[in-house]
C-alpha cells in the first residue's frame, strides 16, 4: 500500500538512527547524573533527620563529654551542615563510602561481598520470572477463551496480592521441612568457592522471587499481547497473507515489547529491593541483611552505603530500560519522558 | 498508564461478580476489624491454652508458642491492616493530590522540575526508606509505619494526579470556565477533581493493598508495631520458627493477608470496569 507521504519518525538512514540514539543516550545520561545528585541530597537529609547524633553509635553508655566531642570530631558531625554536605557529596563522587562504625571494615568492600549473594539471587529470580511470565502471559491472552487462559489470569491476580516472604515460608515448609529436598536457608561461609552448596542454597529463594515476580509480570505480558492482538497492523498483516504466528512474531513482538520493557525495569528494581525480605526468610548474608543489621546497630556508614548503592543500581536499571525502549521503538527516540 | 484489564466487552459480564467478591472480602475484614473494638474471643496477651496447640473448638486456629489464642490475634490483625491501609492512603492522597495539582497548574519550568523529582522519588526504594524511618523513630510504632508508607505512596499519587489533571486542563470547558472568570481554586474544585476522582480512587484501592503488604513486610522484618498491636507480618515471623510443629500459625495469617489484598484489588478492578462502562455509555 503506497502512502501519500513517507512516514518519517526521526531516523530514516542508519546514520541518522545512530545519531538519534546517541543524542538520547547523552540526554538520558545527564538525567541519570542529576537524579543521582538529587538522590544523594535526599539521602543526606534523611540521615540528618534521624534522631540522635551519629556519633552516639560509637559510644557506650555513660561516655564523658570529652569522649562525645572526640567521637563527633571523628564522625564529622561537629561541622556545620554545608561542610558536612560538601564532604558527603565529595566522598560519594569518589565512591568512598567510609568504614563501618561497628566492624571498622571498608563499607564498599562489605557491600561487594554482600553483592555476591544478592546479585545472583536477583538475576536468577528475574530469569525464572521472565521464563514463566512471557510464554504464559502470551498464552493466556491468545487463548483467553479457554479455561487454562482464564486460569492463568486468575493466578496472575495473586501476584500482586501475595507477600513474597509468605511464599518463601510456604516453599520452605513444603520443600525443606516436609519433603526435605532442599535446605531451608543459609549460605556457606566460604561463599561461592563452595559452589555446590552455594548454588543449592540459592534454589528456593530464587524460586520464591521468580514465582511472585513472574505472576505480577504475567499480567503485563497478557495486557500487551491483548493490545497487539486487537491492533490494526496485525489485522492488516494477516489480510496481506501473513500467518498468525508470522504476523505475531514479525509485527507483534516488537510492539508488545515496548510497554513490557518499562515494567521489566520496575520489576527488576523491585526484585532487587525485595531481596531484603527474602534474605531474611532464608537467612542469606546479602545486601538486605546488611542493611537490616546496620539499622539495628545504628551503623550509619553502612546504612548510607547500602542505600546509596541500591539507589544507584535502581537508577541504572531505569536508564537501561529507557534505552532499550528507544532501541526497539524509533517513535520514542525524540522524547525524554513517555507519559501515560 | 497501560490498561491491564481485558477489553471491556469481554469483561462486562463478570463486572458485578468481581466487584461483589471485592466488596465481600473487604467488608468481611471491616466487620471483623470493627468487632475487635467491642469484642474479642480472648484477651490478646493472655496465655489461654497450651503452647502451639492445633486447631480446636476453643482455639479455632490454635495457639502461638506462648499459648496465646491465634484467632484473636488474626482478628486484631484485620484492624491493624485496615488502619495501616487507610492511614497510609489518606496521607499519600493528601500530599500526592496537592503536589500533583500544583504541578499541573504550575509554570512549565516548575512542572518539569516537579515531574523529574517525582520520577526520581518513585525510583527510590520505598521499603528501604520506610525501614529507615521506622527504625529511626526510637519506639517502632504503628504511627511511624503509617507515616513512612504514606509518604512513600505520595510520590506515586502525585505523578498520577499530575498526568490526569493535565489531561483535563486542555479541555474546552476549562478554557470556557477561565474566560468566564472562574478562579483557579474553583476550577480545581468544580472541574478537575470530580473528573480525575474515579481514576484516582481506583489507584487508591491498589495503593491500599500495597501499603498493607508493605506493613506486613516491615513487621516481618521486626520493624513493626509491638504486641498487642501485632500485625499479620509479625505473626508470620514468629510462626516461621515453629512451622514444623504448628504449620497453621504460618498459614492462617498469610491467608488473611492475601484475602484482604485480593479483596482490595478485585474492588479496584470492579470499580475500574464500572467507570469504563459508564464512560462508554455517556
Amino acid at each position: 500500500m503506497a502512502l501519500p507521504f513517507k512516514p518519517r519518525y526521526c531516523c530514516d538512514t542508519p546514520r541518522a538512527r545512530t545519531s538519534a540514539i546517541l543524542a538520547y543516550t547523552l540526554r538520558r545520561t545527564l538525567i541519570l547524573i542529576v537524579s543521582l545528585f538529587v538522590a544523594a541530597v535526599v539521602l543526606f537529609v534523611l540521615l540528618r533527620l534521624l534522631p540522635g547524633d551519629p556519633a552516639n553509635a560509637l559510644l557506650g553508655v555513660g561516655a564523658t563529654p570529652q569522649q562525645i566531642e572526640a567521637a563527633r570530631a571523628q564522625v564529622g558531625s561537629d561541622q556545620p551542615l554545608h561542610v558536612q554536605f560538601g564532604t558527603f557529596i565529595g566522598n560519594l563522587a569518589r565512591l568512598d563510602l567510609g568504614t563501618s562504625f561497628v566492624s571498622r571494615a571498608s563499607v564498599l568492600e562489605e557491600i561487594g561481598n554482600r553483592m555476591s549473594v544478592t546479585l545472583p539471587l536477583t538475576a536468577l529470580g528475574f530469569l525464572i520470572a521472565i521464563t514463566l511470565a512471557v510464554p504464559l502471559g502470551m498464552l493466556s491472552a491468545i487463548r483467553a477463551d479457554r479455561w487454562y487462559g482464564a486460569a492463568i489470569s486468575v493466578i496472575s491476580q495473586l501476584g500482586i496480592a501475595i507477600p513474597v516472604f509468605w511464599v518463601g515460608i510456604l516453599l520452605v515448609t513444603l520443600f525443606a521441612i516436609n519433603l526435605r529436598w532442599l535446605p531451608s536457608g543459609g549460605f556457606p561461609l566460604r561463599g561461592w568457592s563452595n559452589f555446590g552448596e552455594a548454588a543449592i542454597g540459592m534454589v528456593l529463594p530464587a524460586l520464591t522471587i521468580g514465582l511472585v515476580m513472574g505472576a505480577s509480570l504475567l499480567r503485563y505480558v497478557r495486557a500487551a499481547t491483548l493490545d497487539v492482538l486487537g491492533s490494526d497492523y496485525l489485522r492488516t498483516a494477516r489480510a496481506l497473507g501473513a500467518g498468525f504466528t508470522e504476523a505475531l512474531v514479525r509485527h507483534g513482538l516488537r510492539n508488545g515489547a515496548v510497554p513490557v520493557i518499562s515494567i521489566l525495569g520496575i520489576e527488576l528494581a523491585t526484585t532487587f529491593l525485595g531481596a531484603v525480605v527474602i534474605e531474611r526468610v532464608f537467612s542469606l548474608p546479602g545486601l538486605g541483611s546488611m542493611l537490616l543489621l546496620a539499622i539495628q546497630q545504628r551503623d550509619y556508614p553502612n546504612v548510607q552505603g547500602v542505600l546509596f548503592v541500591s539507589t544507584l543500581l535502581v537508577l541504572i536499571i531505569g536508564f537501561a530500560a529507557d534505552l532499550a525502549q528507544r532501541l526497539i521503538d524509533p517513535r520514542l527516540r525524540g522524547r525524554t519522558r513517555v507519559e501515560a | 498508564m497501560s490498561d491491564v484489564a481485558a477489553s471491556p466487552n469481554r469483561r462486562r459480564g463478570i463486572v458485578s461478580l468481581t466487584l461483589m467478591a471485592g466488596i465481600m472480602l473487604v467488608g468481611l475484614h471491616i466487620a471483623i476489624g470493627l468487632l475487635t473494638l467491642v469484642w474479642l474471643p480472648y484477651e490478646p496477651n493472655a496465655f489461654t491454652g497450651g503452647r502451639l496447640e492445633g486447631a480446636s473448638l476453643a482455639h479455632w486456629v490454635g495457639t502461638d508458642r506462648l499459648g496465646r489464642d491465634l484467632f484473636t490475634q488474626l482478628m486484631i490483625g484485620s484492624r491493624i491492616a485496615l488502619t495501616v491501609g487507610l492511614g497510609a492512603v489518606a496521607i499519600g492522597a493528601t500530599i500526592g493530590v496537592s503536589i500533583g495539582i500544583l504541578a499541573a497548574f504550575a509554570s512549565r519550568w516548575l512542572d518539569d522540575a516537579l515531574a523529574a523529582t517525582l520520577d526520581i522519588l518513585i525510583a527510590f526504594p520505598t521499603l528501604l526508606i520506610a525501614m529507615l524511618v521506622v527504625a529511626a523513630s526510637d519506639t517502632a510504632s504503628l504511627g511511624s509505619a503509617i507515616v513512612a508508607l504514606g509518604i512513600a505512596l505520595s510520590a506515586i499519587v502525585a505523578r498520577l494526579t499530575r498526568i490526569l489533571a493535565k489531561r483535563v486542563l486542555v479541555m474546552d470547558y476549562i478554557t470556557a470556565a477561565r474566560t468566564s472568570g472562574s478562579s483557579w481554586p474553583k476550577i480545581v474544585a468544580i472541574h478537575v477533581l470530580p473528573n480525575i476522582w474515579p481514576t484516582l480512587s481506583v489507584n487508591f484501592a491498589l495503593q491500599f493493598g500495597l501499603a498493607v503488604i508493605a506493613e506486613a513486610s516491615l513487621s516481618y522484618l521486626g520493624l513493626g508495631a509491638p504486641p498487642p498491636n501485632a500485625s499479620w507480618g509479625r505473626m508470620l515471623q514468629e510462626a516461621q520458627g515453629t512451622v514444623y510443629t504448628a504449620p497453621l500459625g504460618a498459614i492462617a495469617p498469610g491467608i488473611a493477608l492475601v484475602s484482604l489484598a485480593i479483596g482490595v484489588n478485585l474492588l479496584a478492578d470492579g470499580l475500574r470496569a464500572r467507570i469504563d462502562a459508564a464512560r462508554t455509555l455517556s
